[in-house]
């Protein structure tokens, strides 16, 4: 017996350690069949650990005060060894955290990893990105400059917003009646620990219910169901050695792109790191335009998509938080008897792309100042965005069911675009996107509503035994 | 497949019809960042003309003159006029509750002005966009700035223009009133190295960060060969 081997032995009698490397690495069994939508979970995790590395060093540097935290900032980028470096992976990791994570939650979207049994995998990814979110909202406001300041401003005030109790509420979040240094601090231990806390459990949870049931895959083939008589899925592959190497080669090309922005274009033409902010916080100077960075954007587009009704924004800010709190629902609105997109009908291969589409038209939406045009365009892309998860049930389906459900549907939906239509004739904006907005609100309707009703356009592709290549 | 490419395509265009907003026009200019001379003339420019309302609170002497080639000495004896202790960083004399009392606003620093603006092209638009304007206090307006708080202080250097405008309203041109001690192409080099030089005080490090940018790419380059033969190696039994 080696020393190593006598070595594991004396631990794995006091710690399962080599269970633990069996069950998550050397004995779980991932499908062969990966294609590149798959990386991103990994890169994920690579972007954690780094936020969590840089992060420590630059609490090391930060002064979370109202009168220090701009020129800490600056000290760390000029005088701290290495700060400029350390600050610039932590500012470029917190957008491609959103990346990565947006397109894995495509993935999952396409490849159907939130149907049964992964609804809980799902969930507790969708939580992590809410705690993300608030993560970074919270970390945007340390280096305190303009765009920190008026980016939380306006996102505190929409709690302001709530009926009854909003007032104070804001006050409560902020410890003040305006974003100032008591907010800084709260935001700061939100920011270094709370919120990374909630994330590391939430991590765990995802991943533990992912090796539980096992991995998803392009085709949406269970390949448990498959197993050769060693009882090892055989679409399976170890995840260590196969994984790991081909993860190792991925993160690798990941750096390649993480790293030359960040030694190239830190600030990505303003994207990663807004001009305005290099300006310090100003109490009394109101930016003209306060854009929140590009992530946020497609939730900020719809919250200024929607009128305030008596004067309160609340409309807006519900619809916002819907937008988000949707997510948790798709496990139960897909009704497709398939999982992947690969064997899913032209419906719902086309709802996803338009899904994605008008996603990326909200997030440019939101970076730019709001204009009448703008706001039509990005009410079309609010209702397209709900429309999608709405009709979900219908053109997910693969028979035509007359429900009174989905008549009660239909009749919503009619009386919305109704609705729609009448508002948009008496709204500001050019005549061209007034049409171009009923024409298109129209067409989804249309394509979404009747089409499931009176033809059989879900035709459904026969799913495979075993996956493909 | 192609039905899906066409349904992108139809999706995604109605978010390409709109062009970003009309912003102010500003002058496209080239700055060479390598070119020391050029940042040693600029610095000059600074803290004879710039440092004694705007401060450089993050910018420290020797950190500078390291920098654009200038050793402590040369610094001390050519570019510290607002302090003795070349460690220090570049900050003012001038209070500001009283700066804010004379021009309107108290001058802000111009530590990252070079970034919260955007670029070296506002900067150079800004120095050479100043013309003569008697409704102003200080006499001058600026083409980018509107009815800014501040005087032209390189007057001396350009001269005064005025603007020719046409029937809109609209500036076409300039024309000088007032002969400066250098000629419009000099005035306009100097304005190019002070905004190279202020370029350079908002992110010291960026040369640095860009020479050692090529070295972690090739490196990873190198690694990511060695891990794709090393997965080719080990998926050969995957089939």
């Amino acid at each position: 017996m080696s020393k190593m081997t006598a070595l594991m032995g004396w631990i794995d009698a006091r710690f399962p350690l080599t269970k633990m490397m069996e069950e998550h690495a050397t004995k779980y069994y991932a499908p062969k069949n990966f294609n590149f939508w798959y990386m991103f979970g990994i890169l994920a995790t690579v972007v954690l650990v780094i936020q969590f590395v840089t992060g420590i060093f630059l609490t090391m540097h930060y002064k979370p005060d109202a009168a220090l935290a701009f020129g800490s900032v600056e000290y760390i980028m000029r005088d701290v060894p290495g700060g400029w470096f350390i600050r610039y992976m932590h500012s470029t990791g917190a957008s491609a955290f959103f990346l990565v994570v947006y397109l894995h939650m495509y993935r999952g979207l396409m490849y159907g990893s939130y149907k049964a049994p992964r609804e809980l995998i799902w969930i507790f990814g969708v939580l992590i990105y809410v705690a993300l979110m608030a993560e970074a909202f919270m970390g945007y406001l340390l280096p305190w400059g303009q765009m920190s300041y008026w980016g939380a401003q306006v996102i505190v005030n929409l709690f302001a917003a709530v009926p009854f109790v909003g007032e104070e509420l804001s006050v409560w979040i902020r410890g003040d009646y305006v974003i100032s240094d008591a907010t800084l601090n709260r935001f700061f231990a939100f920011h270094v620990i709370a919120v990374p806390l909630i994330l590391i459990g939430l991590v765990v949870a995802h991943i533990m219910a992912l090796h539980e049931v096992g991995s998803n895959n392009p085709d949406g083939v269970e390949i448990k169901k498959n197993k050769g008589p060693d009882g090892i899925p055989l679409d399976g592959i170890a995840f260590h050695p196969y994984y790991t190497v081909k993860d190792l080669m991925l993160i690798v090309v990941f750096l390649m792109v993480f790293f030359a922005i960040v030694f190239f274009a830190p600030e990505m033409g303003g994207y990663f790191i807004e001009h305005a902010n290099f300006e310090p916080a100003n109490s009394l100077k109101t930016p003209e335009h306060i854009a929140p960075v590009w992530y946020f954007t497609p939730y900020y587009a719809m919250l200024r998509a929607v009128p305030p009704i008596l004067g309160s924004a609340f409309p807006g800010v519900v619809v916002m938080g819907a937008a988000i709190v949707v997510f948790f629902f798709l496990p139960w609105l897909d009704k497709s008897p398939v999982k992947s997109v690969r064997y899913k009908g032209m419906l719902s291969k086309t709802g996803m792309l338009i899904f994605a589409a008008w996603f990326i038209v909200l997030g440019w939406l939101g970076i730019k100042p709001s204009s009448p045009d703008f706001t039509i365009l990005a009410q079309v892309g609010t209702l397209l965005y709900f429309a999608f998860f709405f009709f979900m049930p219908v053109f997910s389906s693969a028979e035509v069911k007359k429900t009174t459900g989905r008549m009660i549907g239909a009749a919503i939906s009619v009386l919305v675009t109704v609705g729609m239509i009448i508002f948009w004739l008496q709204a500001d904006g050019s005549m061209g996107m007034k049409l171009f907005a009923m024409v298109a609100t129209v067409a989804f309707l249309f394509v979404y509503l009747l089409i499931p009703a009176f033809v059989k356009a879900e035709t459904i592709k026969p799913v495979p035994e075993r996956v493909t290549h | 497949m192609k039905k899906i490419i066409i349904a992108f395509v139809i999706a995604v265009l109605p978010g390409f019809g709109f062009a970003a907003g009309g912003n102010v026009h500003l002058e496209k200019v080239d700055i060479d960042l390598n070119n020391k001379e050029s940042l040693q003339r600029g610095a000059k420019l600074f803290v004879n003309y710039c440092l004694s309302c705007h401060s450089a609170q993050y910018m420290r002497y020797n950190r500078m003159g390291r920098d654009i080639g200038l050793t402590d000495k040369q610094v001390e004896q050519n570019l510290m006029f607002a302090s003795d202790k070349v460690g220090e960083t570049m900050t003012i004399a001038m209070p500001a509750e009283k700066s804010a009392k004379w021009f309107g606003t108290a001058p802000p620093d111009l530590s990252v002005i070079a970034r919260s603006r955007g670029g070296a092209d506002w900067l150079y638009t800004y120095l050479t966009g100043f013309y003569k304007d008697d409704s102003r206090p200080f006499g001058v307006n600026n083409t980018v700035f509107p009815d800014v708080g501040m005087p032209h202080v390189l007057w001396e250097l350009e001269g005064l223009k005025e603007p020719v405008r046409d029937e809109e309203n609209h500036i076409t041109g300039y024309k000088y009133v007032t002969k400066g001690k250098l000629t419009p192409a000099e005035y306009d080099a100097a304005a190019r190295d002070l905004t190279a030089f202020l370029v350079y005080v908002g992110e010291p490090v960026q040369q640095t960060r860009k020479a050692i940018g090529i070295w972690v790419l090739l490196f990873l380059f190198v690694l990511f060969v060695v891990s794709y033969y090393l997965k080719r190696e080990y998926w050969k039994d995957v089939h």
